[in-house]
């Protein structure tokens, strides 16, 4: 088997040429901007997910790929080809729908066969890869069927099975596990990342839902208001988040508003009244003093102790605890800090035990080290 | 008054369903068994014109059925070619009315919202003019110095006026644009109800438009086909208004005869016979159809 491009990473060299390449795209919808000048470079084999929330252009990006959506300016190549001018059926691209879109009034069979046939597959090889396919989405069971007479998670394997028979370049996905139910969707992923790997078509993924995007692809980008604001591993967005609203939008976070006080080699200090204290970075701040600056701390990289605990951190606050929350695997806990500010604090369940640690309204202290900080810009 | 509803086992669900049946009965079932009863009389000259079923004589009571009105309606060949011609212009009715009425619905469902119920007014409007005027408006566009052949007169298409008043061709044209808003409305509702992710999916897949329209848009739509088809074809097939008035002596519709035997010939039982042939000839392909769609549903589900 290839090497898998979750390792050997082509998006970090500048002179591997991307597999789709889009150019300053852009389409308006009257007089609002649904995808405003979006570049992006995508690599053979990859799993690459569109997230934003809802009107931040990420499906209106995927239906143009598709050919639904004719962009107003700007140009996509696949494989060096501009593929603007196609129409939907030229093109080397296939999309699995939100919806499913599964033709209610053939059974599963002819729905995968829908492909196939449009292309003249003579009826042995057409047999031969309908069955292949419905074997690999485990659905040969059910190739009689009618889409009305399958489960949601039957009828997505028949939906991903019918885009993937005619192997085409590109699969553009559509929320596609939307319809789901938790504990399936959770499976699901996984499953969905073992096929794109087998088959080995590149994957692009439209969806809403964090977790989703950051389980199965090799890269997510980031939209806001019909543009990207990041592009990056899931592990360099959620640690690296280049901006406030992407480490707001990725998980949870707590922001400290501040002004930096003074900057060293290795490290900075930054006065921030919304903590109460001087908060320090692990890293120097190239700007003046008195430069205003936002600091984004994850709540699972903050420790708890109680009040009176031998507690040594860099950071270091203390608070009273207002809510808690017992997940299973972890606890959550709003403190609320002298200064009126609540902050969100996520301990991971090591031990078991029947009560909780901490008690509502008790006194707490907070601390994190200094790389826990994340200067994310004003 | 309740106490007496449930000693009669009535509550107020079967009411509710007791209503529609009462009204059934009352209006559908028990005219039909009076028409049933008549067909198997003969005629006389009397008031009612025809003779009793049920006689009293010398202490006996004697129900006579004349079966010989049904002879009669397949022994003369003049009402086996009425039915037949019936069918015949109700069935081309209804292929020329989903001819012109598919692409009417289409656009109409894939038009913009804001449009479609303006679009859908336009279709029902004539329904506001009674339909006698608008058969008779016909009269006056189709006839020798009408509107049409004074127009193409005058445009110099032709030099000899059509001959289409009085002619099939003229019952053709006013029963297709009578009937045309029955067709449209079934289809438009299931046109506008088809989700148009499928045909991008059919797109997507590598379909032409012509093959989405073949392969998705067109077998989705057969449940609008069928319901406009119907709601065309029966009351077509009893059609009399537009025959009579735009037709010619080569128009043979059973709606004609019946109203003939009725009022010229004043033979009621022959009358009543040809009706509950009419029904019988109407309502045993559609309990066949509709058992037929029946077991298509159960299958699928």
């Amino acid at each position: 088997m290839a090497a898998s491009v979750r390792d050997t990473q082509p998006w970090l060299d500048p002179a591997a040429e991307p597999h789709i390449k889009i150019d300053k795209i852009v389409k308006t919808f009257g007089d609002f901007t649904a995808v405003d000048q979006v570049s992006l470079g995508i690599h053979k084999g990859e799993l690459f997910s569109l997230l934003g929330g809802s009107g931040c252009g990420k499906t209106t990006l995927l239906r143009m790929l598709a050919g639904f959506v004719v962009p107003d300016a700007g140009t996509i190549t696949l494989g060096g080809t501009d593929i603007v001018p196609l129409a939907p059926y030229e093109r080397p691209v296939n999309m699995m729908f939100q919806s499913y879109a599964l033709f209610p009034h053939m059974n599963v069979e002819d729905n995968v066969a829908f492909g196939l046939r449009r292309d003249g597959v003579e009826a042995k090889e057409l047999k031969r890869r309908v069955g292949e396919v419905l074997e690999l989405v485990q659905m040969s069971r059910f190739a009689r069927r009618k889409p009305a007479q399958l489960s949601g998670g039957q009828r997505q394997r028949v939906a991903l099975a019918r885009s993937i028979v005619k192997r085409p370049q590109v699969l553009l996905l559509d929320e596609p596990l939307s319809a789901l139910d938790r504990k399936l969707r959770e499976a699901t992923q996984f499953e969905l990342v073992n096929i794109q790997e087998q088959v080995g078509i590149t994957f692009i993924m439209v969806t809403h839902d964090q977790e989703e995007a950051m389980t199965m692809s090799t890269r997510i980008a980031v939209m806001d208001h019909g543009r990207i604001v990041q592009v990056g591993r899931p592990s360099e967005i959620y640690e690296f988040p280049a901006s406030r609203f992407v480490a707001d939008f990725i998980g949870s976070v707590n922001l400290f508003d501040g002004r930096l006080k003074e900057s060293f080699a290795d490290h900075a200090v930054v006065d921030c009244p919304d903590a109460g204290t001087e908060l320090t970075l692990a890293q120097a701040v190239a700007h003046e003093e008195g430069y205003e600056l936002c600091i984004a701390v994850r709540p699972e990289k903050i420790y708890i102790a109680k009040a009176d605990a031998a507690f040594d951190f860099a950071n270091r606050l203390t608070g009273t605890i207002k809510d808690m929350a017992y997940l299973g695997d972890s606890c959550v806990y709003h403190v609320v800090l002298a200064t009126g500010k609540m902050l969100k604090v996520t301990e991971p369940t090591h031990g078991r035990w029947a009560d909780q640690p901490f008690a509502r309204e008790e006194s707490v202290q907070v601390g994190w080290v200094p790389e826990a900080n994340v200067l994310v810009g004003a | 008054m309740r106490a007496l509803f449930r000693r009669l086992g009535l509550r107020g669900r079967s009411l509710v369903i007791a209503a529609p049946f009462a009204w059934l009965i009352v209006f559908f079932l028990i005219p039909f068994i009076l028409v049933l009863k008549i067909s198997f009389s003969t005629t006389e000259v009397a008031i009612p014109p025809y003779a009793p079923l049920v006689t009293w004589a010398d202490g006996a009571i004697q129900i006579t059925l004349h079966t010989g009105n049904f002879d009669y309606l397949f022994s003369d060949w003049e009402y086996v070619a009425a039915y037949l011609s019936s069918v015949r212009n109700a069935a081309v009715t209804a292929f020329v009315c989903l001819l012109i009425g598919y692409p009417m619905a289409y656009c109409i469902a894939r038009s913009r919202p804001e449009w479609r119920s303006a679009l859908l007014m336009l279709i029902v409007m004539p329904f506001w003019t009674s339909f006698l005027i608008r058969v008779y408006a016909w009269i006056g566009i189709l006839k020798q110095n009408g509107l049409l052949n004074n127009l193409l007169l005058w445009l110099g298409i032709i030099d000899q006026p059509l001959e289409i008043m009085n002619t099939q061709t003229a019952v053709y044209i006013g029963m297709i644009y009578a009937y045309l808003p029955f067709m449209i409305l079934p289809l438009y509702s299931t046109l506008e109800k088809l989700d148009t992710s499928l045909l991008e999916a059919a797109s997507d897949l590598g379909a032409k438009p012509l093959r989405t329209f073949w392969s998705v848009t067109l077998p989705l739509s057969m449940p609008g086909i069928l319901a406009g088809s119907l709601l065309v074809f029966i009351p077509a097939v009893g059609e009399f208004v537009i025959p009579s008035l735009l037709g010619g002596p080569d128009t043979l519709m059973i709606g004609t005869v019946l109203w003939n035997e009725f009022f010229s010939n004043r033979d009621w039982p022959v009358a009543a016979t040809v009706a509950v042939a009419l029904i019988v000839l109407l309502v045993v392909p559609l309990i066949l159809l509709q058992r037929a769609q029946e077991r298509q549903e159960a299958r699928e589900t």
